[in-house]
């Protein structure tokens, strides 16, 4: 039973590590976004540092990934475990790089002038983003494919948020062309967050594979 | 709407097996060629011990479908069923029906010898005869009168050793002793030796646990070629190799037949969770 019990630790390690990755996702995440809406250059300085962590968990989540399919061969449950980590460290990386995209573009327009238009759906898009970021990992943790399946569904408000960001901002650039460069900075930014929330989409769908087996990708 | 790909619901009735393709059949015979064996109901006893309890489960033919559990499961009891050898055993009895192409084989009057031809089997330990190469191949063909003459017989055990992979190696030493060769040789000869007499079946009872690891790779490629041609049940406590050679796994545990399913879905999700803990490596 040595073996069973080294497999067990293993994957709690494993578990832990991925853990600590959504952790560190999460929080450049929220980092990025309060660097933008407080107009905190330091912050977002501070999260591109940050993003080499993110970068040395995924390398070793990766390796021990490939280590205990070679070492352990991992069956049912315990495979789908492993492969739903392996497919799920590099969307947190991915997401980590956008929160480094929306610090950089925090650190561009915080040396400008505040666009005076309102664009408060951006933090409320971000702030929708981030619960559900969490939400999905918590879900992955309790390997609750109900949470997960709800949580697909709500990508849409995240979609719908975007597209009226996305008028107001084309909007804004139309009326008064000197906030072109800003207001497309923000569209930018817009769309790290839309893309964060497709991630965690596929967080959810690896989330339901982990618990069912049921392949649910692209099947809408 | 999406469509999922989704599983089948859990079993709620304990042990009863998942038997695949058999439910519109009748245990008399294929209805439509796809069914090899066909087992139902069949208890089996040592004396007053029970080893085998209610196990129903068909084999289609040409898979390989593997026997997975704990040591005394009952496995290879089940195996050792469907050719009888448990036959030689003193104080045995079957209870059900073993059927192999229609014929119920445990029917009065049912020809053995026959039925061994039919279903052919390698043990976990080779088994060659202290003869030649040559004639470890011819043995079998010469007591069941296969060969109509030298020319055949050459020409017929070449074809069983190139269908066990084994020709490559031995063509130019067939009268040497069958105990020269390697441990990974002598259970493909003893392949061989079984395929020389046509069999339609074969069963495995662990035929590679022996072996070092390239003869075991060579004998589990061997099974995939074979079952281009034949029907293969192979016992093993390897369930690495059950996953790597088998199209079908049946999982016993205590003489009962757990679960039976693709080998895809037993390695990575299947229904009982006896199943899984065992596959997994949490049993007991």
């Amino acid at each position: 039973m040595e073996i069973h019990r080294q497999l067990d630790r293993d994957l709690d390690h494993l578990r832990d590590r991925l853990l600590v990755l959504g952790g560190e996702t999460e929080r450049a995440f929220r980092r990025a976004i309060h660097s933008l809406v407080e107009r905190d250059s330091q912050e977002a300085a501070a999260v591109l540092k940050d993003d080499d962590i993110v970068d040395s968990l995924e390398v070793e989540i990766d390796r021990l990934c490939v280590d205990i399919i070679a070492l352990r061969q991992p069956a049912a449950r315990d495979l789908r475990f492993v492969i739903s980590v392996a497919k799920i460290t590099p969307i947190l990386e991915r997401i980590a790089d956008h929160a480094c995209n929306i610090a950089r573009a925090a650190i561009d327009l915080n040396d400008e002038p505040q666009l005076s238009a309102n664009v408060s759906d951006l933090p409320r898009m971000a702030e929708h983003a981030s619960e559900m970021l969490n939400a999905s990992l918590d879900a992955f943790t309790t390997h609750d494919a109900a949470a997960a399946r709800l949580l697909i569904s709500r990508d849409d408000e995240i979609d719908e948020i975007y597209n009226r960001l996305f008028h107001d901002l084309i909007n804004m650039m139309v009326e008064d062309p000197q906030t072109t460069r800003r207001a497309a900075r923000l569209l930018f930014v817009a769309k790290h967050i839309e893309r964060i929330g497709d991630y965690v989409e596929d967080i959810c769908e690896l989330t339901v594979y982990m618990a069912e087996a049921a392949f649910i990708k692209h099947t809408k | 709407m999406p469509t999922e790909t989704t599983n089948p619901p859990q079993q709620q009735q304990g042990l009863r097996p998942r038997v695949q393709l058999s439910e519109a059949r009748d245990a008399d015979g294929p209805t439509d060629g796809a069914l090899k064996i066909s087992i139902r109901d069949l208890n089996f006893f040592y004396g007053k011990s029970q080893a085998i309890y209610n196990v129903t489960l068909d084999v289609p033919e040409r898979i390989v479908m593997a026997f997975i559990g704990p040591s005394g499961c009952g496995k290879s009891t089940v195996l050792r069923t469907l050719n009888r050898m448990n036959d030689v055993i003193a104080g045995t009895r079957v209870e059900g029906r073993v059927v192999v192409d229609g014929q119920d084989i445990y029917a009065p009057g049912s020809d053995v010898v026959s039925l061994r031809r039919k279903v052919g089997m390698v043990f976990q330990k080779s088994t060659p005869f202290p003869k030649s190469i040559f004639d470890n191949i011819a043995y079998g063909l010469e007591v069941n009168r296969m060969a109509s003459g030298r020319a055949d017989m050459r020409d017929r055990v070449e074809q069983a050793l190139k269908d066990a992979a084994l020709w490559s190696e031995v063509k130019d030493r067939l009268k040497e002793s069958a105990l020269s060769l390697s441990g990974g040789q002598q259970q493909r000869l003893c392949i061989a030796r079984a395929l020389a007499i046509k069999p339609e079946v074969i069963l495995m009872d662990e035929p590679a646990s022996a072996l070092d690891p390239a003869a075991t790779q060579k004998i589990e490629e061997l099974i995939v070629e074979l079952k281009r041609d034949y029907t293969i049940v192979i016992v093993t406590h390897n369930m690495q190799q059950a996953a790597r050679v088998s199209d079908q796994t049946a999982f016993f545990w205590l003489g009962k037949l757990v679960e039976v399913d693709s080998t895809e879905k037993m390695f990575t999700n299947p229904e009982e969770k006896l199943t899984e803990d065992y596959i997994t490596g949490r049993f007991g």
